[in-house]
Protein backbone atom coordinates (compact mmCIF):
# COMPACT_ATOMS: atom_id res chain seq x y z
CA UNK A 1 0.00 0.00 0.00
CA UNK A 2 2.62 2.53 1.11
CA UNK A 3 4.45 1.18 -1.86
CA UNK A 4 1.91 2.02 -4.17
CA UNK A 5 1.02 5.33 -2.73
CA UNK A 6 5.17 6.27 -3.18
CA UNK A 7 5.09 4.86 -6.76
CA UNK A 8 1.75 6.67 -7.65
CA UNK A 9 2.93 10.04 -5.53
CA UNK A 10 6.60 9.73 -7.28
CA UNK A 11 5.17 9.31 -11.07
CA UNK A 12 2.53 12.18 -10.51
CA UNK A 13 5.31 14.46 -9.69
CA UNK A 14 6.30 17.19 -7.39
CA UNK A 15 7.22 20.22 -9.04
CA UNK A 16 9.22 21.54 -5.19
CA UNK A 17 10.45 18.04 -4.90
CA UNK A 18 12.18 18.56 -7.85
CA UNK A 19 13.93 21.71 -7.42
CA UNK A 20 15.38 20.12 -3.80
CA UNK A 21 18.05 18.69 -6.26
CA UNK A 22 20.01 20.94 -7.95
CA UNK A 23 20.16 20.04 -11.80
CA UNK A 24 23.50 18.12 -12.67
CA UNK A 25 23.68 18.30 -16.12
CA UNK A 26 26.47 15.66 -17.05
CA UNK A 27 24.86 13.02 -14.88
CA UNK A 28 21.75 13.53 -16.58
CA UNK A 29 22.83 13.23 -19.83
CA UNK A 30 25.02 10.42 -19.01
CA UNK A 31 22.34 8.50 -17.77
CA UNK A 32 19.88 9.34 -20.61
CA UNK A 33 22.88 8.16 -22.68
CA UNK A 34 23.34 5.03 -21.14
CA UNK A 35 19.60 4.11 -21.30
CA UNK A 36 19.29 4.50 -25.02
CA UNK A 37 22.51 2.81 -25.89
CA UNK A 38 21.05 -0.31 -23.84
CA UNK A 39 17.78 -0.04 -25.15
CA UNK A 40 18.98 0.17 -28.63
CA UNK A 41 21.46 -2.88 -27.94
CA UNK A 42 17.62 -4.60 -26.35
CA UNK A 43 15.94 -4.58 -29.12
CA UNK A 44 18.77 -6.26 -31.27
CA UNK A 45 19.30 -9.09 -29.06
CA UNK A 46 15.24 -9.43 -28.75
CA UNK A 47 15.19 -9.44 -32.44
CA UNK A 48 18.14 -12.07 -32.68
CA UNK A 49 16.61 -13.97 -30.06
CA UNK A 50 13.09 -14.01 -31.72
CA UNK A 51 14.82 -14.66 -35.62
CA UNK A 52 16.26 -17.36 -34.05
CA UNK A 53 13.72 -19.03 -32.76
CA UNK A 54 11.78 -18.53 -35.77
CA UNK A 55 14.38 -20.31 -37.74
CA UNK A 56 15.06 -23.08 -35.66
CA UNK A 57 11.10 -23.92 -36.08
CA UNK A 58 11.00 -23.45 -39.71
CA UNK A 59 14.75 -25.33 -40.16
CA UNK A 60 13.00 -28.31 -37.87
CA UNK A 61 9.28 -28.01 -39.65
CA UNK A 62 10.91 -27.87 -43.48
CA UNK A 63 13.08 -30.91 -43.04
CA UNK A 64 11.27 -33.24 -40.69
CA UNK A 65 8.82 -33.68 -43.60
CA UNK A 66 10.83 -35.01 -45.97
CA UNK A 67 14.12 -36.85 -47.05
CA UNK A 68 16.18 -37.53 -49.95
CA UNK A 69 17.77 -40.52 -51.50
CA UNK A 70 21.07 -39.98 -53.68
CA UNK A 71 21.76 -42.91 -56.22
CA UNK A 72 25.25 -43.20 -57.23
CA UNK A 73 25.67 -45.91 -60.14
CA UNK A 74 27.33 -46.11 -63.11
CA UNK A 75 25.64 -44.02 -66.20
CA UNK A 76 24.24 -47.31 -67.83
CA UNK A 77 22.60 -48.53 -64.43
CA UNK A 78 21.43 -45.12 -63.10
CA UNK A 79 17.49 -44.93 -65.16
CA UNK A 80 16.70 -48.71 -63.38
CA UNK A 81 17.84 -47.79 -60.19
CA UNK A 82 16.04 -44.34 -59.72
CA UNK A 83 12.67 -46.60 -61.20
CA UNK A 84 13.53 -49.60 -58.67
CA UNK A 85 13.70 -46.95 -56.15
CA UNK A 86 10.05 -44.67 -57.10
CA UNK A 87 8.95 -48.53 -57.18
CA UNK A 88 9.94 -49.01 -53.60
CA UNK A 89 8.75 -45.79 -51.95
CA UNK A 90 5.30 -46.14 -53.78
CA UNK A 91 5.09 -49.17 -51.76
CA UNK A 92 6.24 -47.89 -48.45
CA UNK A 93 3.65 -47.11 -45.88
CA UNK A 94 4.35 -43.03 -44.37
CA UNK A 95 5.51 -42.09 -47.66
CA UNK A 96 3.40 -39.41 -49.61
CA UNK A 97 4.76 -38.53 -52.84
CA UNK A 98 8.31 -39.25 -54.57
CA UNK A 99 10.03 -37.40 -57.76
CA UNK A 100 13.43 -37.54 -58.98
CA UNK A 101 14.74 -34.06 -59.01
CA UNK A 102 15.27 -32.86 -62.52
CA UNK A 103 19.26 -31.30 -63.50
CA UNK A 104 17.70 -27.74 -63.21
CA UNK A 105 17.21 -27.88 -59.72
CA UNK A 106 20.39 -30.05 -58.64
CA UNK A 107 22.13 -28.10 -61.01
CA UNK A 108 20.49 -24.84 -58.69
CA UNK A 109 21.36 -26.71 -55.71
CA UNK A 110 24.93 -26.68 -56.51
CA UNK A 111 25.22 -23.48 -57.84
CA UNK A 112 26.42 -22.04 -54.56
CA UNK A 113 29.26 -24.13 -53.98
CA UNK A 114 30.62 -24.90 -57.76
CA UNK A 115 29.48 -21.65 -59.06
CA UNK A 116 27.30 -21.10 -62.39
CA UNK A 117 29.12 -22.70 -65.34
CA UNK A 118 29.41 -26.67 -63.56
CA UNK A 119 29.94 -29.74 -66.39
CA UNK A 120 27.40 -31.15 -65.61
CA UNK A 121 27.32 -33.77 -68.18
CA UNK A 122 30.96 -34.80 -67.23
CA UNK A 123 30.95 -35.19 -63.56
CA UNK A 124 29.81 -38.24 -61.78
CA UNK A 125 26.89 -36.28 -60.15
CA UNK A 126 24.35 -38.09 -58.02
CA UNK A 127 20.79 -38.38 -58.95
CA UNK A 128 18.23 -37.27 -55.95
CA UNK A 129 14.67 -38.30 -55.16
CA UNK A 130 13.26 -35.85 -52.96
CA UNK A 131 10.70 -38.02 -51.20
CA UNK A 132 7.75 -36.03 -48.92
CA UNK A 133 6.53 -37.79 -46.34
CA UNK A 134 3.66 -38.22 -44.29
CA UNK A 135 2.13 -38.83 -41.06
CA UNK A 136 4.71 -40.23 -38.76
CA UNK A 137 6.78 -40.78 -42.15
CA UNK A 138 8.43 -44.15 -42.93
CA UNK A 139 10.69 -47.38 -40.94
CA UNK A 140 13.70 -45.54 -42.09
CA UNK A 141 15.64 -48.72 -40.98
CA UNK A 142 12.97 -51.03 -42.60
CA UNK A 143 13.51 -48.33 -45.89
CA UNK A 144 17.57 -48.91 -46.23
CA UNK A 145 17.12 -52.17 -45.58
CA UNK A 146 14.75 -52.35 -48.98
CA UNK A 147 16.53 -50.10 -51.22
CA UNK A 148 19.92 -52.01 -50.18
CA UNK A 149 17.88 -54.65 -51.90
CA UNK A 150 16.47 -53.24 -54.45
CA UNK A 151 19.23 -50.50 -55.71
CA UNK A 152 22.45 -50.97 -54.19
CA UNK A 153 23.66 -47.34 -55.29
CA UNK A 154 20.57 -45.97 -53.16
CA UNK A 155 21.22 -43.80 -50.01
CA UNK A 156 18.40 -42.91 -47.70
CA UNK A 157 19.10 -39.45 -46.07
CA UNK A 158 16.14 -38.32 -43.36
CA UNK A 159 17.94 -35.05 -42.84
CA UNK A 160 17.91 -36.15 -38.98
CA UNK A 161 21.79 -35.16 -39.04
CA UNK A 162 21.49 -31.83 -40.73
CA UNK A 163 18.60 -31.10 -38.60
CA UNK A 164 20.09 -31.69 -35.05
CA UNK A 165 23.49 -29.63 -35.08
CA UNK A 166 21.14 -26.82 -37.32
CA UNK A 167 18.36 -26.64 -34.72
CA UNK A 168 21.02 -26.83 -32.09
CA UNK A 169 22.79 -24.22 -33.29
CA UNK A 170 19.65 -22.05 -33.52
CA UNK A 171 18.39 -22.61 -30.25
CA UNK A 172 21.99 -21.66 -28.75
CA UNK A 173 21.97 -18.60 -30.60
CA UNK A 174 18.22 -17.78 -28.81
CA UNK A 175 20.14 -18.71 -25.61
CA UNK A 176 22.79 -16.13 -26.19
CA UNK A 177 20.08 -13.38 -27.52
CA UNK A 178 18.14 -14.01 -24.09
CA UNK A 179 21.15 -14.35 -21.47
CA UNK A 180 22.26 -10.87 -23.62
CA UNK A 181 19.15 -9.08 -22.13
CA UNK A 182 19.23 -10.54 -18.98
CA UNK A 183 23.19 -9.27 -19.00
CA UNK A 184 21.66 -5.52 -19.98
CA UNK A 185 18.97 -5.40 -17.45
CA UNK A 186 21.86 -6.08 -14.64
CA UNK A 187 24.18 -3.63 -16.30
CA UNK A 188 21.70 -1.05 -16.60
CA UNK A 189 20.54 -1.72 -13.03
CA UNK A 190 24.13 -1.62 -11.91
CA UNK A 191 24.20 1.68 -13.70
CA UNK A 192 21.46 3.32 -12.31
CA UNK A 193 22.42 2.67 -8.57
CA UNK A 194 25.88 3.74 -9.37
CA UNK A 195 24.69 6.87 -10.85
CA UNK A 196 22.12 7.58 -7.95
CA UNK A 197 24.40 6.85 -5.13
CA UNK A 198 27.18 9.27 -7.18
CA UNK A 199 24.01 11.85 -7.18
CA UNK A 200 23.29 11.39 -3.12
CA UNK A 201 26.55 11.77 -2.49
CA UNK A 202 27.25 15.02 -4.61
CA UNK A 203 24.34 16.25 -2.86
CA UNK A 204 25.45 15.50 0.68
CA UNK A 205 24.83 19.00 1.60
CA UNK A 206 21.19 19.40 0.13
CA UNK A 207 20.20 15.76 2.19
CA UNK A 208 21.85 17.70 5.19
CA UNK A 209 19.99 20.38 4.97
CA UNK A 210 16.69 18.77 3.68
CA UNK A 211 17.11 16.50 7.10
CA UNK A 212 17.58 19.84 8.98
CA UNK A 213 14.25 21.01 7.98
CA UNK A 214 12.48 18.08 8.85
CA UNK A 215 12.21 16.01 5.30
CA UNK A 216 11.41 12.55 5.64
CA UNK A 217 13.49 10.00 3.85
CA UNK A 218 10.51 8.97 1.27
CA UNK A 219 10.71 13.24 0.75
CA UNK A 220 14.70 12.64 -0.59
CA UNK A 221 14.01 9.45 -2.10
CA UNK A 222 11.49 10.64 -4.42
CA UNK A 223 13.32 13.64 -6.03
CA UNK A 224 15.83 11.40 -6.72
CA UNK A 225 13.81 8.37 -7.88
CA UNK A 226 11.42 10.54 -10.33
CA UNK A 227 14.40 12.53 -11.66
CA UNK A 228 15.94 8.84 -12.59
CA UNK A 229 13.66 7.35 -14.09
CA UNK A 230 12.60 9.71 -16.15
CA UNK A 231 15.46 10.30 -17.61
CA UNK A 232 15.72 6.54 -18.12
CA UNK A 233 12.17 6.24 -19.89
CA UNK A 234 13.40 9.29 -21.95
CA UNK A 235 16.56 7.62 -22.81
CA UNK A 236 15.41 4.25 -23.37
CA UNK A 237 12.30 5.30 -25.71
CA UNK A 238 14.95 7.24 -27.71
CA UNK A 239 17.03 4.05 -27.88
CA UNK A 240 14.35 1.95 -28.89
CA UNK A 241 12.87 4.17 -31.32
CA UNK A 242 16.02 4.16 -33.42
CA UNK A 243 16.64 0.28 -33.21
CA UNK A 244 13.03 -0.23 -33.83
CA UNK A 245 13.48 1.82 -37.13
CA UNK A 246 16.69 0.28 -38.23
CA UNK A 247 14.83 -3.34 -37.58
CA UNK A 248 12.29 -1.97 -40.09
CA UNK A 249 14.60 -1.28 -42.63
CA UNK A 250 16.56 -4.23 -42.21
CA UNK A 251 16.53 -6.46 -45.74
CA UNK A 252 13.84 -8.86 -45.63
CA UNK A 253 15.16 -12.27 -45.08
CA UNK A 254 12.84 -13.61 -48.35
CA UNK A 255 14.84 -11.47 -50.95
CA UNK A 256 18.31 -11.80 -49.93
CA UNK A 257 18.08 -15.67 -48.51
CA UNK A 258 20.31 -15.30 -45.57
CA UNK A 259 20.48 -16.05 -42.02
CA UNK A 260 21.30 -12.72 -40.45
CA UNK A 261 19.41 -10.70 -43.02
CA UNK A 262 16.09 -12.25 -41.34
CA UNK A 263 16.82 -10.42 -38.16
CA UNK A 264 13.71 -8.68 -36.86
CA UNK A 265 10.24 -8.70 -35.66
CA UNK A 266 7.10 -10.16 -37.35
CA UNK A 267 3.03 -9.92 -36.41
CA UNK A 268 2.83 -9.82 -32.33
CA UNK A 269 6.51 -9.21 -31.82
CA UNK A 270 6.56 -5.68 -32.92
CA UNK A 271 4.63 -5.13 -29.37
CA UNK A 272 7.43 -6.90 -27.64
CA UNK A 273 10.09 -3.97 -27.90
CA UNK A 274 7.57 -1.04 -27.57
CA UNK A 275 7.37 -2.61 -23.82
CA UNK A 276 11.47 -1.92 -23.26
CA UNK A 277 10.93 1.63 -22.34
CA UNK A 278 8.42 1.12 -19.49
CA UNK A 279 9.97 -1.98 -18.30
CA UNK A 280 13.46 0.42 -18.23
CA UNK A 281 11.46 2.62 -16.64
CA UNK A 282 10.54 0.25 -13.73
CA UNK A 283 14.23 -1.07 -13.35
CA UNK A 284 15.28 2.75 -12.74
CA UNK A 285 12.34 3.44 -10.80
CA UNK A 286 13.35 0.35 -8.30
CA UNK A 287 17.16 0.38 -8.77
CA UNK A 288 17.43 4.69 -7.84
CA UNK A 289 14.62 3.82 -4.60
CA UNK A 290 16.69 0.78 -3.35
CA UNK A 291 20.19 2.98 -3.58
CA UNK A 292 18.92 6.01 -2.33
CA UNK A 293 17.01 4.88 0.82
CA UNK A 294 20.24 2.61 1.12
CA UNK A 295 22.49 5.56 0.91
CA UNK A 296 20.15 7.48 3.11
CA UNK A 297 20.75 4.89 5.61
CA UNK A 298 24.70 4.82 5.22
CA UNK A 299 24.97 9.00 5.54
CA UNK A 300 23.12 8.73 8.70
CA UNK B 1 3.13 28.71 20.27
CA UNK B 2 3.68 30.04 17.45
CA UNK B 3 5.91 33.23 16.19
CA UNK B 4 4.75 32.76 12.89
CA UNK B 5 1.69 31.45 11.56
CA UNK B 6 1.87 29.72 8.46
CA UNK B 7 -1.78 29.51 8.16
CA UNK B 8 -2.82 32.68 9.63
CA UNK B 9 0.18 34.81 8.27
CA UNK B 10 0.88 36.78 11.30
CA UNK B 11 2.50 36.40 14.64
CA UNK B 12 0.78 33.88 17.11
CA UNK B 13 0.97 34.05 21.09
CA UNK B 14 2.00 31.69 22.96
CA UNK B 15 0.33 28.25 23.43
CA UNK B 16 2.50 25.98 25.48
CA UNK B 17 1.92 24.81 28.88
CA UNK B 18 3.89 26.79 31.45
CA UNK B 19 6.68 24.35 32.66
CA UNK B 20 6.49 21.77 30.20
CA UNK B 21 10.14 20.78 29.53
CA UNK B 22 10.76 19.88 25.61
CA UNK B 23 14.07 18.39 26.74
CA UNK B 24 15.48 16.56 28.95
CA UNK B 25 18.51 14.83 29.49
CA UNK B 26 18.64 11.96 32.33
CA UNK B 27 22.46 10.82 32.80
CA UNK B 28 23.23 11.55 29.04
CA UNK B 29 26.54 11.19 27.89
CA UNK B 30 28.31 11.01 24.13
CA UNK B 31 31.78 9.35 23.58
CA UNK B 32 33.58 8.93 20.45
CA UNK B 33 36.63 7.33 19.20
CA UNK B 34 36.96 5.85 23.33
CA UNK B 35 37.06 9.46 24.31
CA UNK B 36 34.08 10.94 26.92
CA UNK B 37 33.34 13.99 24.90
CA UNK B 38 30.18 14.66 27.07
CA UNK B 39 28.99 13.01 30.14
CA UNK B 40 26.91 12.54 33.36
CA UNK B 41 24.30 15.04 31.46
CA UNK B 42 20.92 16.10 33.45
CA UNK B 43 19.09 19.14 32.38
CA UNK B 44 14.89 19.79 32.11
CA UNK B 45 14.61 22.71 29.65
CA UNK B 46 11.35 24.21 29.92
CA UNK B 47 8.89 25.52 27.65
CA UNK B 48 9.51 29.65 26.97
CA UNK B 49 12.98 29.64 28.48
CA UNK B 50 15.90 31.27 27.07
CA UNK B 51 19.28 29.32 27.74
CA UNK B 52 22.70 30.16 27.06
CA UNK B 53 25.46 27.51 26.91
CA UNK B 54 28.91 28.34 27.14
CA UNK B 55 32.30 26.61 27.21
CA UNK B 56 35.74 26.93 26.16
CA UNK B 57 36.40 25.94 22.66
CA UNK B 58 35.92 22.30 21.86
CA UNK B 59 34.10 21.60 25.32
CA UNK B 60 31.27 19.83 23.42
CA UNK B 61 28.78 23.14 22.92
CA UNK B 62 27.96 21.48 19.34
CA UNK B 63 27.48 18.00 20.54
CA UNK B 64 25.35 18.79 23.09
CA UNK B 65 23.01 20.81 20.38
CA UNK B 66 22.97 17.57 18.24
CA UNK B 67 22.00 15.55 21.22
CA UNK B 68 18.52 17.43 21.24
CA UNK B 69 17.73 17.15 17.93
CA UNK B 70 18.94 13.92 17.36
CA UNK B 71 21.80 14.67 14.78
CA UNK B 72 23.63 12.47 17.64
CA UNK B 73 22.48 9.67 19.39
CA UNK B 74 23.61 9.70 23.21
CA UNK B 75 26.67 6.52 24.04
CA UNK B 76 24.67 6.55 27.62
CA UNK B 77 21.62 7.81 30.00
CA UNK B 78 18.52 9.12 27.85
CA UNK B 79 17.40 11.76 26.08
CA UNK B 80 13.74 12.75 25.68
CA UNK B 81 12.85 15.16 22.81
CA UNK B 82 8.95 16.71 23.38
CA UNK B 83 8.65 13.61 25.94
CA UNK B 84 9.67 11.32 23.30
CA UNK B 85 12.40 9.00 24.16
CA UNK B 86 15.35 9.00 20.88
CA UNK B 87 16.00 5.61 20.79
CA UNK B 88 12.49 4.47 20.05
CA UNK B 89 12.32 7.05 17.51
CA UNK B 90 11.46 6.07 14.14
CA UNK B 91 13.65 8.01 11.00
CA UNK B 92 9.94 9.27 10.35
CA UNK B 93 9.45 10.57 14.44
CA UNK B 94 12.96 12.05 13.81
CA UNK B 95 11.89 14.26 10.73
CA UNK B 96 8.38 15.36 12.39
CA UNK B 97 9.92 16.13 15.57
CA UNK B 98 12.49 18.03 14.04
CA UNK B 99 9.91 20.40 12.35
CA UNK B 100 8.87 21.38 16.04
CA UNK B 101 12.90 22.35 16.23
CA UNK B 102 14.57 25.51 14.62
CA UNK B 103 18.28 24.76 14.11
CA UNK B 104 20.38 27.85 13.20
CA UNK B 105 24.07 26.94 13.00
CA UNK B 106 27.06 28.89 12.99
CA UNK B 107 27.88 27.87 9.27
CA UNK B 108 24.67 27.68 8.32
CA UNK B 109 23.79 25.93 4.89
CA UNK B 110 21.45 26.49 2.54
CA UNK B 111 20.19 24.62 -1.24
CA UNK B 112 22.53 26.64 -3.02
CA UNK B 113 20.32 26.65 -6.39
CA UNK B 114 17.35 28.33 -4.44
CA UNK B 115 16.78 31.79 -3.93
CA UNK B 116 16.80 33.32 -0.17
CA UNK B 117 12.61 33.13 -0.38
CA UNK B 118 12.59 29.57 -1.71
CA UNK B 119 15.03 28.33 0.96
CA UNK B 120 13.08 30.04 3.57
CA UNK B 121 9.86 27.60 2.10
CA UNK B 122 11.39 24.36 2.24
CA UNK B 123 10.18 23.57 5.45
CA UNK B 124 6.98 24.20 4.38
CA UNK B 125 7.73 22.54 1.32
CA UNK B 126 8.98 19.54 3.04
CA UNK B 127 6.27 19.28 5.03
CA UNK B 128 3.73 19.57 2.00
CA UNK B 129 2.59 22.99 4.24
CA UNK B 130 3.53 24.98 0.89
CA UNK B 131 0.42 26.04 0.36
CA UNK B 132 -0.34 27.22 3.82
CA UNK B 133 1.33 30.45 3.43
CA UNK B 134 0.79 33.64 1.83
CA UNK B 135 3.03 35.50 0.09
CA UNK B 136 2.47 38.81 2.28
CA UNK B 137 3.08 36.25 5.40
CA UNK B 138 6.24 35.50 3.54
CA UNK B 139 6.99 39.08 2.92
CA UNK B 140 6.42 40.35 6.51
CA UNK B 141 8.98 37.52 7.81
CA UNK B 142 11.60 38.70 5.31
CA UNK B 143 11.09 42.10 6.48
CA UNK B 144 11.53 40.69 10.19
CA UNK B 145 14.64 39.88 9.47
CA UNK B 146 15.72 42.52 7.06
CA UNK B 147 16.03 40.80 3.81
CA UNK B 148 13.26 41.75 2.13
CA UNK B 149 15.21 43.36 -0.67
CA UNK B 150 17.41 40.21 -0.43
CA UNK B 151 14.53 38.01 -0.87
CA UNK B 152 15.31 36.35 -5.02
CA UNK B 153 18.98 36.32 -4.40
CA UNK B 154 21.16 33.06 -4.40
CA UNK B 155 22.64 32.10 -0.88
CA UNK B 156 26.25 32.52 -1.79
CA UNK B 157 25.44 35.99 -2.84
CA UNK B 158 24.62 36.80 1.17
CA UNK B 159 26.81 38.42 3.77
CA UNK B 160 27.70 35.92 6.63
CA UNK B 161 24.98 38.50 8.53
CA UNK B 162 22.97 37.91 5.79
CA UNK B 163 23.06 34.24 5.58
CA UNK B 164 22.88 34.09 9.53
CA UNK B 165 19.46 36.01 9.76
CA UNK B 166 18.12 34.13 7.05
CA UNK B 167 19.05 30.75 8.67
CA UNK B 168 16.63 32.24 12.01
CA UNK B 169 13.74 33.32 9.40
CA UNK B 170 14.23 29.71 7.78
CA UNK B 171 14.25 28.60 11.07
CA UNK B 172 10.66 30.00 12.69
CA UNK B 173 8.53 29.56 9.18
CA UNK B 174 7.41 26.51 10.86
CA UNK B 175 6.71 27.94 14.14
CA UNK B 176 8.59 25.58 16.26
CA UNK B 177 8.36 25.21 19.26
CA UNK B 178 12.24 25.44 20.49
CA UNK B 179 15.26 27.03 18.61
CA UNK B 180 18.54 25.99 19.01
CA UNK B 181 21.47 28.75 18.22
CA UNK B 182 25.06 27.45 17.44
CA UNK B 183 27.27 30.48 17.77
CA UNK B 184 25.00 32.45 16.02
CA UNK B 185 26.81 35.44 15.96
CA UNK B 186 30.58 33.89 15.70
CA UNK B 187 30.58 34.76 12.26
CA UNK B 188 29.09 38.42 12.01
CA UNK B 189 30.52 41.38 13.60
CA UNK B 190 29.39 42.84 17.08
CA UNK B 191 26.46 44.98 15.75
CA UNK B 192 24.90 42.06 13.57
CA UNK B 193 25.75 40.03 16.59
CA UNK B 194 23.31 42.58 18.77
CA UNK B 195 20.74 42.25 15.82
CA UNK B 196 20.68 38.71 15.70
CA UNK B 197 20.91 38.41 19.46
CA UNK B 198 17.47 40.98 19.44
CA UNK B 199 15.48 38.52 17.24
CA UNK B 200 16.05 35.90 19.43
CA UNK B 201 15.06 38.09 22.46
CA UNK B 202 11.79 38.85 20.30
CA UNK B 203 10.88 35.03 19.70
CA UNK B 204 11.77 34.51 23.32
CA UNK B 205 9.42 36.81 24.29
CA UNK B 206 6.50 35.68 22.20
CA UNK B 207 7.17 32.13 24.08
CA UNK B 208 9.79 30.63 21.83
CA UNK B 209 11.88 28.43 23.90
CA UNK B 210 15.55 29.30 23.20
CA UNK B 211 18.95 27.36 23.66
CA UNK B 212 22.31 29.79 22.42
CA UNK B 213 25.41 28.42 22.45
CA UNK B 214 27.62 31.02 22.47
CA UNK B 215 31.02 31.70 24.05
CA UNK B 216 30.04 35.82 24.01
CA UNK B 217 30.25 36.65 27.17
CA UNK B 218 29.51 40.27 26.69
CA UNK B 219 26.06 39.40 24.38
CA UNK B 220 25.18 36.97 27.45
CA UNK B 221 25.54 39.72 29.76
CA UNK B 222 23.26 42.21 27.43
CA UNK B 223 20.32 39.42 27.02
CA UNK B 224 20.53 39.20 30.48
CA UNK B 225 19.67 42.72 31.31
CA UNK B 226 16.72 42.62 28.86
CA UNK B 227 15.53 39.41 30.55
CA UNK B 228 15.61 36.57 32.96
CA UNK B 229 17.99 33.97 30.79
CA UNK B 230 20.10 31.10 32.34
CA UNK B 231 23.52 29.78 31.55
CA UNK B 232 24.59 26.39 31.43
CA UNK B 233 28.15 25.70 31.03
CA UNK B 234 30.32 22.54 29.69
CA UNK B 235 33.50 21.77 31.81
CA UNK B 236 35.57 18.74 31.77
CA UNK B 237 32.66 16.83 29.76
CA UNK B 238 29.75 17.88 32.40
CA UNK B 239 27.13 20.63 32.38
CA UNK B 240 27.22 22.83 35.14
CA UNK B 241 23.94 25.10 36.42
CA UNK B 242 25.05 28.16 38.03
CA UNK B 243 22.70 29.56 39.39
CA UNK B 244 19.97 28.25 37.00
CA UNK B 245 16.33 27.76 38.03
CA UNK B 246 15.84 24.50 35.91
Amino acid sequence: MEVGHFILGTLSGDRNADRVVPPTGFTARLTTLTAAAMAFLTVFALALSLATGRLAANWNAELAGTSTIRISAPEGQMAAQSEAVLEVLRTTPGIASARVMSEAEQRKLLEPWFGPDLPFDTLPVPRLIEVLEKGRGPNSAGLKLRLSAEAPGAVLDDHTRWRRPLVDAAMRLRILGAVSILLMVGSTAAMITLAAQSALAANGQVIEVLRLIGARDVYIVRAFVRRFTLRVLFGACVGTTLAMIWVFFMPDAAEEGAFLTGLGFQGWHWILPVLIPPLAAFLAFWATRWAAFYTLLRLS
Amino acid sequence: MFLYDARKGGVRGIRQKAGQSLIKLKNAGFTYGGRDILSEMNLHLQAGSFHFLTGPSGSGKTTFLNLCYQALMPTTGTVQIFEQDVRVMTRDDIAKMRRRIGVVHQNCQFLDHLSVRDNLMLPLVVSGRKDEIEQSSLGDLLSWVGLTDRSNALPPELSGGERQRAALARAVIMSPDLILADEPTGNVDWEMGQRLMALLVELNKMGKTILVATHDLNLIRKVKSELSARTLRISNTKLQLPGANL
